[in-house]
């Protein structure tokens, strides 16, 4: 059904940790994992997926290791993955950085989680803050002998604790939404969408019950809100925390939790309604071959006068062979970062309907060299405060618990870059 | 302070240090040791010689020691299994230990401990562990018996264990109903005959709403573990899928997929009139393109699956073009699959769109990426007619850049677009032939010969071009040179004045100067045309092609509906049925999509048919690159053979299957074998027994029944046609297994060894389960006879007639080739029994189109002596009941795969009749002639009614009926 071991790899392909857990396929087969991943990366067929003989590799890669699970039935492939990549999220909550040396510093604890998370390939629990109550580092802890598991594990809200006590009770709600958009080097937007999420820092006490207002479409179109003044967003699609109770948002769109303590990513929405792309990017780029190459950019920020974007750093692609850059800019500043092959031009604070100019020249070598290369495309990064691309909007968050705090929420707002390519000609 | 101190000491003497170390008297030191001895171990030094010195760490208070000391019980205890047994008492301590971490732990550990002698050690603590008060214990214990199971699956049926499993299922914890389920669907999955999941509505009421409340991953369990069940009739899936859509909203991307499969698979017997079909269908669109901006492993098994439900149920994505945009970020397997379900979506609506991207694409740098998009311009051409020319004039642009494998791509993709619009774009031929210099890859070589050959009338030049390829010939690959060979030869038939010597020239390198047998055969097969009868080789070689399809690379229906079942596993993402690549595939149970069954009467219009095939119409796909040996041989030889070729190492018979339905027109099938049928009718004159003593003499008989009809052998191979070997041969179905009963005489002079057999691949998917054993060498005049068991996992295609089996078999002499038809009745499965409800329900599903009559002569059975007769070939009776006077018998059967044919037997005093019908509506185009389920019938009937001797097959309704199979749960 599921993993039948799973192994820590250094970069070079040697065990650095692994566990067994349904001993049906022989530990020794991690060796041919190495140089089938070689193998298939020179035959250009890399997939996440490769097989030897009856063995079936998982992995994934983490900074400088791999993280790889074996089977030898028809598992669920996507458990799995989905599985590593929750291992890789409890290992960086422990130990802060995932890497080889943070494995070895702390393999003790590394086959305790190994032990926690998963049996005879079931994942079991996952939850890292419920993990830590537990399984902890200062190993001192464990001698006296006390530690019980804690009845969370098991419990159907298997994500908060009871007894959480706080002087003062809050909630500080985040609306970050992304904006992803594909640009193609005529200039019509092929794709563009808005990917938000609402991160709750929660610091409540007792066992709270919350619910969420947002101004979404079909809610208002259920009880009658909708028209008029009350201005809805339609999400095209909601996914949920674990605490969520699905089926109430199903039933009636409620958004209704219990939620676990301290920070989470409480939901997530995405949207295709085509928006105006926030930071308009014309460029042209003209390259003679064996001496220059000249790069004209200009940016201009669609949105609303008031709004100011931050940070923005529009990063242009040159050829790997440029030298000798000269730039100029009507706003903010140029940098050559050689090592990714491109200029990158920042501009701390870009208001609204501003259009803004870069020009930058590059030397090419007489002695063009031989590979061809890709046409990356164009990237920009910004953050707009205190706006929604969407205009979704937190009506209210109500917080509810037996005995009877006031609690007080905070919302901020936040729209920023996601994956955000214009491509080059 | 970290950890990796522990891994630094490496000195000598080592192991002998921790030896002391371990038995020290002071906790800390013990604990050091411990941890010194596992990092040891993960590093992999072997550290087991300090098995008993570990062991006895093991009793302690200390938590952390323990873990450590479990840890390494469980990579040494079976390198040490006398050992392992100290721990035993250890174990049933620590699962009385008034800590349920301990308990757990013990528990948990237990059964990782895979010594067969201290399993039964364990039962007891395991049973106390299983009704243990902390759930946290019993969620661990729950799992512990699947462990257990793996182990020693005797034991634990043997302790009841399997029963105190499936009591968890109600257990009021969700954890502990999520790991039993998880526990239950795995022992489930290695023992497919268990039947351990008895899922029925109640269970199902109790697993969903347990997935309101367990984990993440519970979840999955639970979800994975709903898809194995078949609802009774639509309502009933109809509510699952209500409780089951908001999964689609959960955040982790595992659990959305697995609603998927649940959905998509009840989905099938929703009709498509419903409101409800239309709503899901929306609901199930949004999930699936936010799986697109998960990590790109789970985008990459996302994307797999897509492809498969694009194909199932191409209305769902089919506004969605726009997200399969690749990005120049994206890994490129994830790229490569957003390629190809960019081309399954590609409309008429779209095509200005899709096609700008492939343009983008096909100028990018890397080589398989381009390849593939250059590609996907060529199956777009073929896909959407209007958008032909405008990827034409792609195609020519992009060999324009002259960039060599753009080029070599473009030239492989325009011989298919020739294939599709013949006569339309013939006047790109001069800008392919500028650049016939430049191709060095076979693929694009043997297009372009092709495209030469095939328009050769229009080339002025062809001789020269073809003349150009001809001196390097033996350098060639195979596909080039058959290729040639047929280019030429088709030159020649068209412009036979100026080359006549070119043909001759290849016509002499083919045959006689090359060792490929394909080569040489198709060689002679133009050389003897050519001299016999010039028209016929004109009618053959420049025949009218059949058009290749729009739809490529099309999964084939069955197997598609079978991938369904499985989203999300491995079997979705390699597009490959679990069977082909776990091992001891006769565990893995195929699944199939449930049928739709109507609980109301409504009058529902015949369903549409499913997606990309039109019934009847087999599409042909497009090959991939490595199949184009088969491709070549279909374009000038005929209508699609795709057999994989057997071996060819004879030369007059190798290439009959090769060449297949190609050839028998032109060497008037002096090669083949007659198909000898398996049973030949013979004239009746027997006098029968009365009813009453037939039914005396079947009391006694019925102990003893334990298969169905047996055909006498038949002469299926005689010996002058295969170099003295005879084989003759019948097929016998006996408890649940089918074998082939072979008899081998040797006739020849010479000793005969080294026996293998293989079959085509035939409509039932038949192949031998074994090899063909035969043990000592067969001397002159010896004869052997074998059971050979088969399966029915095999490749299927559909035959003509549909029980037509090919088979070849090889032995030190030669290999030969025959074919012969098997009785339908060895495919009958012993779960042929239709649940009532369900038979009722379906009968009235079945247009009368599907239904034949015939009648049973001379058959002087009462209704319970027929049904019982019936039952030993398992045609099983679903209900009986009595119509003015006359026994009505309602059968059911099953074939192997998986398609049901019911039937009414009519019983009146000394004239017995039968109906027939099968279900529909239609999955497939196939049909399934009747006649064969007539022989079936009739003769489990009368094997048991008349001597061995007269056993006859009649038919009295000769007539071949078309009835069409469908598919239901197993």
């Amino acid at each position: 059904m599921s993993a039948s071991a799973v192994f820590i790899l250094d970069v070079k392909g040697k065990p650095l940790i692994s566990r067994n857990y349904k001993g049906d396929v022989a530990m020794s087969k991690i060796e041919h994992f190495m140089p089938l991943l070689v193998q298939r990366e020179e035959e250009g067929a890399l997939a996440p997926l490769l097989s030897y003989g009856q063995v079936h590799f998982l992995w994934i890669k983490h900074s400088n290791l791999y993280l790889v699970a074996t089977t030898s039935k028809n598992a669920n492939a996507s458990l799995v993955y989905s599985f590593l990549y929750k291992t890789i999220e409890v290992f960086c909550e422990y130990f802060k950085e995932l890497e080889e040396e943070s494995i070895r510093d702390n393999f003790v604890i590394v086959y305790e989680l190994l032990d926690e998370l998963m049996d005879f390939g079931f994942p079991q629990t996952t939850d890292s803050k419920i993990l830590q109550e537990y399984i902890t580092q200062q190993s001192n802890k464990l001698e006296t002998g006390k530690s019980r598991v804690p009845p969370t594990v098991t419990n159907a809200v298997s994500w908060r604790s009871e007894g959480i006590k706080y002087k003062k009770n809050e909630v500080f709600i985040d609306v970050i939404e992304s904006v992803n958009l594909l640009v193609n080097a005529n200039g019509s937007v092929l794709l563009s969408e808005i990917v938000g999420t609402i991160k709750l820092k929660v610091f409540l006490s007792g066992m709270p019950e919350l619910r969420l207002g947002l101004n979404d479409r079909v809610l208002f179109e259920l009880t009658g809100l909708s028209g008029g003044k009350n201005k809805s967003v339609e999400l095209e699609d909601v996914k949920f925390h674990q605490c969520v109770r699905l089926s109430r948002f199903d039933n009636d769109r409620t958004i209704s939790f219990i939620p676990p303590d301290g920070d989470f990513e409480l939901m997530s929405y995405r949207l295709s309604t085509q928006v105006k792309p926030l930071i308009w990017i014309e460029s042209v780029i003209e390259k003679f071959s064996h001496s220059r190459v000249e790069i004209m950019v200009k940016a201009k920020g669609q949105f609303k006068k008031q709004s100011v974007a931050n940070s923005v750093e529009i990063s242009v692609p040159v050829p790997s062979d440029a030298d000798s850059p000269r730039f100029k800019t009507s706003v903010g500043s140029a940098k050559y970062v050689p090592e990714r092959n491109v200029v990158i031009w920042s501009i701390k604070s870009f208001p609204g309907g501003k259009e803004y100019l870069m020009r930058a020249h590059f030397g090419l070598p007489s002695v063009e060299k031989e590979e061809v290369e890709g046409r990356p495309p164009i990237g920009v990064k910004f953050e707009i405060p205190y706006f929604t691309v969407s205009g979704i909007q937190v009506r209210y968050m109500k917080i509810i618990e037996k005995s009877g705090y006031q609690a007080l929420p905070w919302v901020r707002y936040i729209t920023q870059s996601g994956d955000y390519q214009l491509r080059t000609s | 302070m970290t950890d990796s101190k522990y891994f630094t000491t490496t000195k000598k003497g080592e192991i002998f240090e921790l030896k002391a170390e371990l038995n020290s008297d002071k906790k800390e030191k013990k604990k050091e040791a411990v941890k010194k001895v596992i990092a040891s171990m993960t590093v992999g030094k072997d550290v087991s010689a300090l098995f008993p010195d570990v062991v006895n760490c093991m009793q302690t208070d200390n938590l952390e020691l323990k873990k450590l000391v479990y840890l390494y019980l469980m990579n040494y205890a079976k390198s040490q299994p006398d050992m392992a047994i100290m721990a035993v008492n250890t174990f049933v301590k620590d699962c009385e230990d008034p800590n349920p971490l301990i308990r757990a732990l013990a528990v948990r550990t237990m059964g990782c401990i895979r010594v067969d002698k201290i399993t039964e050690y364990l039962c007891e603590p395991l049973r106390k562990c299983l009704k243990d008060e902390d759930p946290y214990v019993r969620k661990t214990a729950a799992v512990c018996v699947a462990k257990l199971h793996d182990i020693n699956a005797q034991l634990v049926e043997d302790q009841g264990f399997l029963d105190t499993l499936k009591d968890l299922i109600s257990d009021s914890n969700p954890m502990v109903v999520a790991n039993a389920v998880a526990a239950l669907s795995e022992i489930a999955e290695s023992h497919p005959s268990s039947n351990l999941l008895d899922l029925n509505p109640q269970s199902i009421n109790k697993l969903l709403t347990a997935l309101n409340e367990c984990t993440e991953w519970g979840q999955i369990f639970i979800l994975d573990c709903l898809a194995n069940y078949t609802p009774k009739d639509d309502r009933e899936a109809q509510s699952i899928c209500e409780r089951v859509t908001p999964r689609l909203s959960h955040a982790n991307s595992a659990v959305v997929l697995s609603a998927v499969k649940v959905l998509m698979k009840f989905m099938e017997m929703l009709s498509k009139d419903l409101d409800y079909y239309g709503t899901l269908l929306k609901k199930l669109a949004p999930p699936l393109v936010t799986l697109l901006s998960a990590e790109p492993e789970l985008q990459y098994v996302a994307l797999r699956n897509i492809n498969l439900i694009v194909q199932k149920r191409p209305e769902i994505l089919k506004h969605e073009m726009k997200v399969f945009f690749v990005k120049y970020n994206d890994p490129i397997y994830v790229k490569l699959e957003k390629l190809d379900i960019m081309i399954r979506l590609a409309s008429q609506a779209n095509i200005a769109q899709v096609l700008a991207e492939l343009k983008e694409y096909a100028t990018e740098v890397d080589v398989d990426f381009v390849r593939k998009a250059v590609r996907a311009i060529g199956r777009c051409a073929i896909k959407v007619e209007q958008s032909a020319e405008r990827c034409v004039s792609t195609l020519l642009d992009l060999i324009q850049t002259k960039v060599n494998y753009v080029v070599q791509e473009a030239i492989v993709v325009i011989k298919d677009i020739f294939r599709k619009y013949p006569n339309k774009y013939e006047s790109v031929i001069a800008t392919l032939c500028e650049n016939l210099d430049s191709l060095d890859e076979p693929e694009a070589r043997a297009a372009m010969i092709w495209i030469v050959g095939e328009y050769a009338e229009r080339i002025d030049n062809a001789d020269e071009l073809l003349e150009s390829f001809l001196e390097g010939f033996h350098d060639e690959s195979t596909q080039v040179q058959l290729q040639l060979l047929t280019g030429i030869v088709k030159l020649f038939l068209k412009k036979p004045t100026e080359t006549q010597e070119l043909v001759q020239q290849v016509l002499s390198l083919a045959t006689q100067d090359s060792d490929n047998p394909d080569l040489r055969d198709r060689g002679y097969i133009y050389w003897r045309l050519l001299s016999t009868d010039p028209v016929a080789a004109k009618e053959v070689v420049l025949a009218e092609k059949p058009l290749i399809s729009e739809e490529t690379d099309l999964i084939e229906p069955t197997l598609l509906d079978e991938l369904i079942c499985y989203i999300g596993t491995l079997a979705s993402v390699y597009h490959k049925p679990p069977s082909a690549f776990v091992e001891g595939g006769r565990g893995v149970v195929h699944k199939s999509l449930p049928p739709r069954t109507a609980s109301s009467e409504s009058a529902e219009s015949p369903e549409t048919a499913p997606a990309g095939a039109p019934p009847g119409e087999q599409p042909d796909v497009i090959p991939a690159q490595g199949d184009l040996l088969g491709d070549l041989l279909n374009l000038d030889l005929g209508p699609p053979v795709s057999g994989p070729p057997l071996t060819t190492s004879s030369v007059q018979m190798g290439a009959v299957d090769l060449l297949g339905g190609g050839l028998d027109s032109l060497i008037g099938g002096t090669n083949f074998v007659a198909p000898p049928t398996a049973a030949v009718p013979a004239s009746l004159g027997a006098p029968i027994s009365s009813g009453l003593s037939d039914l005396f003499d079947l009391t006694s008989g019925v102990g003893t029944l334990s298969g169905s009809y047996v055909a006498p052998k038949a002469v299926w191979l005689p010996a002058m046609k295969a170099k003295g070997l005879e084989i003759s041969g019948t097929f016998t179905r006996q408890v649940g297994s089918i074998s082939m009963d072979l008899q081998l005489t040797n006739k020849a002079l010479q000793v005969m060894t080294d026996f293998a057999i293989q079959f085509n691949r035939n409509s039932f998917g038949l192949a031998p389960a074994a090899p063909l054993q035969v043990h000592a060498p067969l001397s002159p005049n010896q004869t052997v006879e074998i059971s050979l068991p088969l399966s029915t996992v095999g490749s299927v295609m559909k035959m003509e007639p549909l029980n037509n089996l090919q088979v070849a078999v090889k032995n030190n002499i030669d290999v030969f080739y025959f074919s012969t038809l098997y009785p339908l009745h060895i495919l009958f499965v012993e779960d042929g029994k239709m649940d009532r409800q369900m038979f009722l329900a379906t009968w009235k599903d079945i247009p009368n189109e599907n239904e034949a009559q015939f009648q049973i002569r001379d058959c002087p059975l009462n209704a319970e002596a027929a049904s019982s007769k019936l039952q030993s070939s398992n045609i099983f009776t679903v209900a009986k009941r009595n119509v003015e006077g006359q026994d009505m018998l309602y059968q059911s059967l099953k074939l192997t795969n998986g398609i049901w044919v019911l039937a009414e037997l009519r019983i009146q005093p000394g004239n017995p009749s039968c109906t027939v019908r099968a279900p529909a509506p239609t999955l497939r185009p196939w049909s399934l002639p009747l006649v064969l389920v007539e022989d079936a019938v009739q003769a489990s009937l009368q094997a048991w009614l008349e001597p061995e001797s007269v056993r006859s097959l009649k038919r009295t309704f000769l007539e071949s009926f078309h009835i069409h199979p469908v598919r239901l749960p197993r």
